[in-house]
């Protein structure tokens, strides 16, 4: 088998040196009863590399790949050009086969890269500190969530009924087992957000509004009557990011008052990927940096002066604090934020401004394109990359008529918000710098047919 | 805005330290690399990007005006800034990386290469499901494969990682309490158990107790049977366990904390050792997470992402999280999200993430598996195993290995800082290493082991290789032990001599700042 160097002869030569007889000394400990006595069922044996690769070529035929169809789908994760220098650098073995790095006299460049994506991160969001990364940002959402009730010592969070449902759902789940209040709601198909409904629902035992920006609705609202109401109140405000290109053209949640920013960073670098694996950002203000979830890598001197980095605070972590952690996070997705920072690196603020106001004005011209379309109505008064069609009819059947057409046209809130049949008719389009004028015209006629 | 565009620190030269300084702080091959803060500027892109067509902005108002100062480079700065960086990592690529529990083998090129296909990798998690039969598919037949290989009933895909996986398992045994209407707010532990096991429990909101060890590093089973009761909900065990040994009682352990109404969670991340050789499903687990980074071999990139899978007993599965995956009788792939759980899956605890997995974890996992296929899994755990074997009775005359005397020991061996010449500790042996070419072993853990040494070689490692390691460890062993004084100092030949750890945690600098804003905060 091509994944196992060792050969009979070293096998016998090394039971010799150890003293055992057979393999099956060195499994003694292991209770006959316990022991599986055949092979795996239904598994065969080794396959060649070339077998096995058709065996995925032939699956990954059977889908639809983005790149090959006119594609607006967004709603949490986003279809952008990834450079070719991404996938290059993240594949280097000495990235790629590395460990989390606990030993760092071997690991300066993990460490020095995720200094760098914490600085990146901070500034993007407009604020003083950036962890390592978490899981995606729908655990980095929960984990500001549990965060701030650390910091205020209070266990009711407002959720934006703009805020992604898959979020939602998150916190639900978790605050069910940690008997946190969760006071959350369904959007409503208006241009306005629901931030009247926050402001009236923050109270003196509201630990953190958690609102979304742009929403999941593609809306985007100023947070700062919010973040003044939160902080009134001693609650913290919490904007999520799902599309930290948007950070190019619109003001940094930070700088609007949040004291914590989490966001989904899969649109810098990482790629669709059917949903995993992605990365979360998290960030928030320098006082609360003692409560915060996750790794963080720190600048420091080795022996002789020099400038280096380590894992640090991990008094905060589970493998020191153990059940009184933070979190009990362990790896984050160290990969992903390499992706991440590389393509920010060549991005740089001139390109995430360029590519920013790219995706907003190739948005502007398809909601304008789609919405001259007979039964078709923009929902939003304002947008980034995204917007909200209010169609005719229910969505979600359009959705699988376009598919059947070779588009991928956008995501049904019949698929996001099953339970809400007032929201059918809404379709959550997606325009990035991958869209052509070709590829609008080719939604704008196909939803035409799909609504006549 | 321009960030600094000399590209060296000022202070490189100066801070060489060496008999023959060099102008740049160079050594060669060993290239120092400044931060892209440093030598990037604001207005620099690598990227080309067509105009934008002149539109009426509807950003509401909130267009940004201030900087965010972010530098960028250009192609060829920014492939040799991470190139640079790159040459300063340790990688199981570069050689032997045994780190005890973490199992670092090798990571199949053909796995990167499946994952990269487009019909995985360019694909939206919520495109209709007839266009990604061929994606849920995939997902499918993992879980299957799962199933077998751990003879459990159920399996779900959704965890992120290891410990993601630990609070799946959790919340479906407080679930199933729930549906019980039972509460049962402790979980026992181990006291060698990672800490990620009792930080699940608190962050699921339970109490946790330890349970302690016999001398021959086990779960001592008197003791848990004396503390389980009406209050504990279950154990969390890791078997093979932290000391590299099999838990002999485990069935006996299950069969008591079943029998006081409990469940019994299995940290699955050592499976590596069994694989194909013994099914937790036998032992009366009720969940298990698979560490698809450890024994599937996906790669562990610095610290992620991973995986985490979470088998389940009869007992457990029902309450398990959405999304999954169900083959319906028409032969196509169904995605069970939230509006089918009423009909498929009442009982579940919800979703714990969004979307559906780590999909690129899933392909190079089931890559793995059917590349070795049942006969190649078995030889994993065997090489496996005598590969630790092999590495345990090579050093414990220099070494001491305080379980020896008991029997083998599965993937892993653990070692103690006994002997040592005073004043000389396992983070001297760890450093030693580091200077021999070896990435050092797990250090300081399992925490009942004074001075822990846990060396997990895995099965992809040839005998030259360890015979290698194993010359070098008893090098420093007996260096640390015949109080070799430049050990203190190791390592002397790697990017940086020992950090300042206590600095950095003192006065946390977490991210850059030009010169001036750092000086002035100081």
């Amino acid at each position: 088998m091509r994944y196992l160097p060792l050969t009979d002869t070293d096998r016998h030569s090394m039971l010799a040196t150890i003293g055992a007889k057979s393999i099956d000394d060195l499994f003694v400990d292991v209770p006959a009863e316990a022991r599986l006595s055949g092979p795996i069922a239904g598994l065969p044996n080794h396959a060649s590399e070339m077998a096995v690769e058709r065996h995925f070529s032939n699956l990954a035929r059977k889908n639809m790949a983005a790149s090959h169809h006119p594609f607006f789908l967004g709603a949490g994760a986003y279809k952008h050009h990834v450079p070719a220098t991404v996938d290059h650098i993240i594949q280097r073995g000495e990235f790629l086969t590395a460990y989390t790095p606990y030993q760092p006299e071997i690991a300066q460049g993990t460490l020095q890269m995720l200094f760098e994506f914490q600085t990146q991160v901070a500034r993007l969001f407009g604020c003083d500190v950036a962890n390592a990364s978490m899981y995606d940002g729908s655990t980095a959402c929960w984990e500001a969530i549990s965060m701030a009730g650390r910091v205020t010592k209070r266990k009711k969070a407002v959720l934006s009924s703009g805020l992604h449902p898959h979020y939602v759902s998150v916190a639900k789940t978790m605050a069910h087992f940690t008997g946190d209040a969760l006071d959350a709601a369904l959007p409503t198909l208006e241009a306005a957000t629901d931030a009247d409904r926050l402001l009236a629902a923050i109270d003196d035992e509201t630990s953190c509004v958690v609102v979304q920006y742009p929403d999941i609705l593609g809306r985007i609202a100023d947070l700062s009557d919010v973040a003044a109401k939160a902080h009134a109140h001693g609650a913290l405000l919490i904007a999520v990011v799902t599309e930290p290109v948007a950070l190019g053209a619109i003001r940094a949640p930070g700088e609007m008052g949040a004291d914590i920013v989490v966001g989904e960073g899969q649109s810098i670098g990482v790629g669709l990927q059917f949903g995993g694996p992605y990365v979360g950002l998290f960030a928030c203000k320098e006082k609360f940096v003692r409560q915060m979830p996750g790794r963080l890598c720190g600048e420091t001197v080795d022996a002789t002066g020099k400038r280096g980095f380590v894992l640090t605070l991990s008094t905060r972590e589970q493998h020191i604090r153990r059940e009184k952690a933070t979190s009990n996070i362990c790896t984050n997705a160290g990969l992903c934020a390499l992706a991440f920072s590389v393509h920010m690196t060549l991005l740089g603020e001139r390109g995430l401004r360029d590519l920013a106001t790219l995706n907003h004005a190739n948005a502007v011209r398809a909601a304008e394109r789609l919405s001259a379309v007979p039964g078709v109505t923009l929902l939003n008064d304002s947008f980034f990359n995204e917007f909200t069609l209010k169609l005719s009819k229910p969505a979600r059947p359009v959705v699988h008529a376009l598919a059947a057409q070779g588009i991928l046209g956008g995501v049904s809130l019949g698929r996001l918000f099953p339970e809400a049949s007032e929201l059918e008719n809404g379709l959550v389009i997606a325009v990035t710098e991958t869209v052509t004028e070709d590829d609008i015209e080719a939604l704008a006629a196909a939803l035409k047919e799909a609504l006549a | 805005m321009t960030i600094n565009q000399s590209g060296w620190r000022p202070e490189m030269g100066a801070n060489a330290d060496s008999d023959v300084a060099t102008y740049t702080g160079n050594r060669a091959l060993m290239l120092e690399e400044a931060l892209i803060f440093e030598i990037g500027t604001t207005d620099t892109t690598g990227v080309d990007l067509a105009p934008a067509p002149k539109v009426a902005s509807r950003l509401g108002g909130l267009e940004r005006h201030t900087p965010l100062g972010l530098p960028g480079l250009s192609e060829p700065e920014t492939v040799r800034h991470y190139t640079r960086l790159s040459r300063q990592n340790y990688a199981i690529d570069l050689g032997l990386f045994p780190l005890g529990s973490c199992t670092m083998k090798h990571n199949p090129r053909l796995n990167e290469k499946v994952a990269r296909m487009a019909g995985f990798a360019d694909v939206h998690p919520l495109q209709p499901q007839e266009t990604v039969q061929g994606a849920l598919a995939v997902i499918q037949e993992l879980a299957v494969w799962l199933i077998e290989l751990t003879g459990m009933y159920g399996v779900a895909m959704a965890p992120k990682a290891g410990a993601h996986g630990e609070l799946c398992g959790i919340l479906c045994i407080k679930a199933a309490l729930e549906a019980r209407g039972e509460d049962r707010p402790v979980i026992l532990v181990p006291e060698s158990a990672h800490g990620t096991n009792p930080a699940t429990a608190a962050f699921a909101g339970f109490r946790v107790e330890n349970i302690p060890a016999t001398a021959e590093g086990r779960v001592d089973l008197a003791a848990l049977k004396a503390r389980l009761g009406p209050d504990v909900a279950g154990v969390m065990i890791t078997n093979p366990n932290t000391c590299g040994l099999f838990e002999r009682d485990m069935k006996a352990i299950s069969d008591a904390v079943h029998a006081a109404g409990g469940y019994v969670y299995c940290d699955g991340a050592n499976f590596n050792a069994i694989v194909g050789r013994v099914r937790p499903g036998d032992l009366g687990i009720d969940a298990m997470h698979i560490n698809l980074h450890k024994t599937f071999s996906t790669p562990h990139g610095g610290g992620g992402p991973g995986s985490g899978p979470v088998v389940l007993s009869e007992a457990l599965a029902p309450f398990g999280p959405i999304p999954f995956v169900s083959l319906m009788k028409d032969g196509t792939y169904k995605l069970v999200e939230e509006e089918s759980t009423g009909e498929l899956h009442p009982q579940t605890f919800g979703r714990m993430a969004a979307f559906h997995g780590q999909m690129g974890m899933f392909t190079r996992a089931l890559s793995y598996i059917l590349s070795h296929g049942a006969d190649g899994l078995r030889q994993v755990a065997e090489d496996a195993v005598l590969n630790a074997n092999y590495i345990l009775r090579s050093l414990e005359d220099v070494l001491e290995a305080p379980f020896a005397a008991s029997g083998p020991c599965m993937h892993e061996a653990l070692f103690s800082d006994n002997g040592l010449a005073e004043g000389f500790s396992t983070l001297d042996i760890a450093k030693g290493l580091i200077d021999e070419g070896f990435h050092p072993m797990t250090v300081y853990f399992p925490l009942v082991v004074h001075g822990a040494m846990l060396v997990e070689p895995t099965e992809t490692e040839s005998k030259a290789t360890l015979d290698q390691f194993i010359g070098a460890l008893r090098s420093v062993a007996r260096r640390a032990r015949q109080g070799d004084e430049a050990l203190k100092s190791a390592p002397h030949f790697a990017p940086r001599h020992r950090l300042d750890e206590t600095l950095a945690a003192r006065k946390p600098v977490l991210v850059w700042k030009e010169a001036e804003l750092a000086q002035a905060a100081e």
